[in-house]
């Protein structure tokens, strides 16, 4: 067979990706803890460099690969970059967090990357074994950087629970999989879809099927009722792990989603746009109601995640372009906004000081004013206030919503955001209302403070000029 | 008319600019912040007078527009533009601003760099509420709004501020959020998210009848009217002066100014079939309000329930202009209750503004709002008590003062629509006069009470300055109306003929 290394083009940035991390890997073994910053900067530069590569591969057009296996369109082009951007914002936190922790060690850079190649991976899957593929590279990266802090007995319960719970939905996952390829014979997003538009197959098995796979995608959003994990991960984790978890892979679980329901299985959209909604309900109601009730901070945005999730489903309810670029527009802003407040959390603690209380947080416009603005710019954009860019995304995805004739769903989720509004002004009001109750510095690294000031203002900044991003997302899904 | 400048674009983005360049001087240096807002805040007045000579009052038409795309996926322009409506609310912000900064000179220690930078940014926005001809950048300014308020209340607020600032968020985002849904709506059955646009959409009944509601839910809060109302004396009684002042001179505004430019033109049947709802609210605030303002204890909260009432004639103006326009062909009585309505919300702008500063002044000096904690003032203060008393009878609607001129042309207008809400609004002139003159008899007159009182300084020459601008505001106001009614007299007698034709 002639293989042309050229047709190879489309794939570089995985090829890139993959490279890098074997070579931080091999490089980090030679390191001594003192000149451990070359894994740092390694990783740094192989995000940059997979960006870079990203950029200068990417085209308008769509290119399939490996028989049909793997994609590469302006879709994946959008959200490998939204993955890659912010997954540099993680590093520039956690590098601090994890020395003042004294757990910093190779190890979490180089899971971490190869987590970003299982999300590339499914990025650009175009057929069920290459989704699966990436999602188990993903998700057994992330159980490992859970149980990270490997003597912390909360981690590795953490873990544990995790892998438990994610293994069985990963088999879920996989049995509904199995359905729909013993329904339509096809592996292939397109041959599958094709094999549901021609009616020719009963529509029972294929829902039957469709059903454990909007399981699995639930599941790894982290929706009600499959939410049980989120709060307990998310709390066991140390809170850099927690920061790269509640952030990134929220863009890889819309991949998922877009590539297994829109792409794979859109044929049946009039059944999964049903479940969705159901599930954008349920989650929009336990994760902003039982918010209220947290006193820590990291299980506080752990269900505030779950009820962002239930607005990203709302955007693929209407099952058309615009509403997946509105679903678009509002994983990446929240996913931004998330690594911003986890990000604070690792800034303001310090060595034997593990920020992840509400009090924690208190009086923090005492002991740096430009913290705490930032902090708040976090907090009003998940609640949705104008100006940030959190009003945006709940803006466009309202508008998916109404302009399919649903707009009791529209009250409904404005209700809960009205609920949701609640406990972010709590963390609003301890920051700034009330007086801090230790008067211990707030030590922060230049890198980590570079990162939590770019995110607040692109928080800001994007909330004002929210047309180019907007624009990006909405041609990746029309074209 | 258009100025050579963006003279509104400037007018919004001059005080939130300044006022982040404040926030960044930090508090260091608290003189600079000081000086530095009262810069802008002198600067952005100065900058947005010109609206006043450059606007051609003879025409209904939106003047000093500015439209650019801003996010072309949604047809939503950055759009903004004035008429006789919104151009003597933009200059009533203009105004407050610098007052309001002058008043928190000394009396603000903590953080001072962050109020003033809080009032600064909150004036841009205001003026960006009353400017914006975009459905959604109104909302965006809307929205916006809440969150230096949210933040002035809870810094610098009294002992209840947490729960009072909460409250006051919480309220009028609950209000908002389905003006947000409503506008969407509209979005896809014109196209655009042009205000004018919206003006001009036909709707079914019961779309406008939810659209109305929806309506209703975030500029009753925001008025406030009753029963919806319950946020304003906890908001107004743990907020800073500051706070106060700018909350009842010009946030209460945002809500009428929100019945005029969306409820009444663009559900104008919906209005008209359900106005007996918001008459009865409006004169229930009249009455019943003045009745709960007769009993309070705390000053704030007296001026408070006062202000919640004087609202009530605002939009009493606004919705029986309904009736009359259905008993007659004459727009006149109409038109009217509208002007009324608009120049009570100016006055009230001034007196309401004025008395929380009065109060301000006493609660700097004894820290204390309570009635009962003051008496016989006058023997110690006599220039103090002079504009209390003055602003007092502005408040209760004394003849010569503005707050005579909304109130009188609101009575006069209820007449033609039914005797008896003229009956009932001008209950107000002896309600109002009682709690008003009450209080100033407790707190001024008789004997000095207190050796905290009899230690009181008379004002000092700042708080006399700010006290005078707005003694002459009210007098001028109330003497001679007629510059305000006349830039208001096209676009309001628009509005009126707008409404008159169903959309039905």
């Amino acid at each position: 067979m002639q293989y042309d290394l050229l047709s190879l083009q489309p794939v570089l940035p995985e090829i890139f990706m993959l490279g890098a991390a074997c070579v931080v890997l091999v490089v980090d073994l030679f390191l001594s803890q003192r000149t451990r910053y070359w894994t740092y900067g390694l990783t740094l530069a192989a995000l940059v460099g997979a960006i870079a590569v990203t950029a200068w591969t990417a085209t308008s057009g769509t290119q399939v690969l490996f028989d049909g296996s793997y994609v590469r369109d302006p879709v994946s082009d959008v959200l490998k970059l939204a993955i890659l951007t912010i997954d540099l914002f993680v590093m520039a936190y956690a590098r601090d967090y994890l020395d003042q922790q004294e757990i910093y060690r190779g190890e979490f850079y180089i899971l971490s990357l190869f987590a970003t190649l299982g999300m590339m991976v499914m990025a650009s899957a175009n057929n069920f074994l290459t989704v699966y593929l990436g999602l188990e590279l993903l998700a057994l990266s992330v159980y490992a950087l859970v149980a990270f802090d490997r003597d912390s007995i909360k981690g590795a319960e953490a873990a544990m629970k995790y892998f438990v719970l994610g293994a069985l939905a990963s088999g879920m996952l996989l049995y509904g999989l199995s359905m729909l390829y013993g329904a339509t014979g096809a592996l292939n997003f397109l041959e599958v879809s094709a094999a549901i538009a021609s009616g020719n197959i009963d529509e029972t098995v294929l829902v039957f099927g469709l059903v454990f796979v909007v399981i699995g995608v639930a599941f790894k959003f982290g929706a009600v009722p499959f939410h049980m994990w989120v709060p307990d991960v998310y709390h066991g984790a140390p809170t850099a792990v927690t920061l790269f978890l509640g952030s990134v892979p929220k863009i890889a679980a819309f991949s998922l989603a877009i590539r297994l329901l829109a792409n794979g299985a859109g044929g049946l959209s009039a059944h999964w746009s049903d479940m969705l909604t159901i599930l954008a309900i349920a989650s929009l109601a336990i994760g902003n109601i039982v918010a209220i009730a947290q006193d820590n901070i990291k299980r506080m945005l752990a269900y505030s995640t779950i009820s962002h999730v239930g607005f990203i489903f709302l955007g693929f309810i209407a099952a058309d372009s615009r509403g997946y670029g509105a679903a678009l527009f509002y994983t990446v802003v929240y996913a931004l906004t998330a690594a911003g407040g986890f990000g604070l959390l690792t800034v303001i603690s310090r060595k034997g000081f593990d920020a992840e209380n509400l009090h924690d947080l208190k009086g923090l416009n005492d002991k740096s004013p430009w913290l705490a603005a930032m902090m708040m710019l976090v907090l009003f954009s998940m609640a949705g206030v104008p100006p940030t860019v959190g009003f945006f995304a709940k803006l466009f995805v309202l508008e998916a919503v109404i302009r399919v004739d649903m707009v009791w769903l529209a009250a409904v989720a404005v209700i809960f955001s009205i609920i949701g509004a609640f406990y972010y002004l709590r963390a609003v009001k301890v920051m700034y209302f009330d007086k801090p109750i230790d008067d211990q510095p707030i030590i922060a690294s230049v890198d980590s403070r570079l990162a939590i000031s770019v995110n607040g203002v692109a928080i800001l900044l994007l909330g004002i000029f929210p047309a180019g991003l907007l624009a990006v997302c909405r041609a990746a899904f029309v074209g | 008319m258009t100025a050579d400048w963006p003279i509104l674009s400037v007018t919004i983005w001059l005080p939130i600019i300044g006022g982040l360049l404040v926030l960044m001087s930090g508090d260091k240096a608290p003189g600079v912040s000081r000086w530095g807002a009262l810069l802008i805040a002198l600067l952005t007045f100065a900058l947005s007078i010109p609206l006043y000579p450059g606007f051609d009052a003879s025409t209904a038409q939106m003047q000093f527009v500015e439209n650019r795309p801003w996010i072309p996926m949604f047809n939503v322009n950055y759009h903004l533009g004035v008429d006789g409506i919104s151009m003597p609310l933009i200059l009533l912000t203009t105004f407050i601003t610098p007052l309001v900064v002058i008043a928190g000179w000394e009396v603000i220690q903590y953080k001072p760099s962050q109020y003033m930078a809080a009032f600064l940014i909150m004036e841009g926005v205001m003026v960006g509420v009353f400017a914006a001809l975009d459905a959604m950048l109104f909302y965006v300014f809307w929205e916006a709004m809440l969150i230096p308020m949210f933040i002035i209340i809870g810094v610098w607020g009294g002992p209840r501020r947490v729960y009072a600032t909460i409250k006051f968020f919480l309220y009028t985002f609950l209000g908002s959020v389905f003006m947000l849904v409503a506008l969407i709506y509209m979005y896809f059955k014109s196209g655009s998210m042009e205000i004018l646009a919206f003006h001009d959409l036909k709707l079914g009944m019961t779309e406008q009848v939810l659209i109305f509601i929806a309506f209703l839910l975030a500029f009753a809060v925001k008025v406030p009217m009753w029963p919806v109302h319950t946020w304003l004396p906890d908001a107004h009684v743990e907020a800073p002066t500051g706070g106060s002042v700018i909350l009842a001179a010009i946030m209460l505004k945002i809500g009428g100014y929100g019945f005029l430019r969306f409820s009444l033109p663009i559900t104008p049947d919906a209005s008209h079939s359900l106005d007996w709802m918001i008459i009865g609210m409006s004169l229930i605030a009249v009455v019943y309000i003045g009745f709960v303002a007769l009993v309070q204890q705390d000053m704030k909260k007296l001026i408070a329930y006062s202000s919640i009432a004087h609202m009530g004639f605002v939009t009493l103006g606004f919705f029986i202009v309904f009736i009359i326009v259905s008993r007659s062909d004459v727009h006149a009585g109409a038109v009217l209750g509208v002007q009324g309505g608009m120049v009570q919300m100016v006055s009230h702008g001034f007196i309401s503004a004025a008395m929380f500063l009065c109060v301000g002044v006493l609660y700097d000096r004894l820290h204390s709002r309570q009635i009962a904690d003051y008496g016989g003032v006058v023997n110690v203060m006599p220039w103090f008590a002079a504009f209390m008393v003055f602003f007092s009878m502005a408040n209760a609607g004394l003849p010569g003062t503005s707050g005579f001129v909304g109130e009188f042309m609101v009575i006069l207008a209820s007449f033609r629509a039914d005797f008896w809400f003229a009956v009932l609004a001008a209950t107000t002139l002896t309600i109002g006069a009682a709690y008003t003159l009450w209080m100033v008899k407790r707190v001024i007159f008789g004997e000095v009470t207190s050796e905290g009182v009899a230690a009181l300084q008379d004002i000092n020459a700042r708080e006399a300055l700010v006290l005078t601008s707005l003694a002459l505001a009210v007098l001028v106001l109330g003497l001679w109306p007629a510059p305000l009614v006349e830039v208001m007299n096209a676009s309001i007698g628009n509005l009126v003929q707008h409404i008159g034709v169903s959309k039905l």
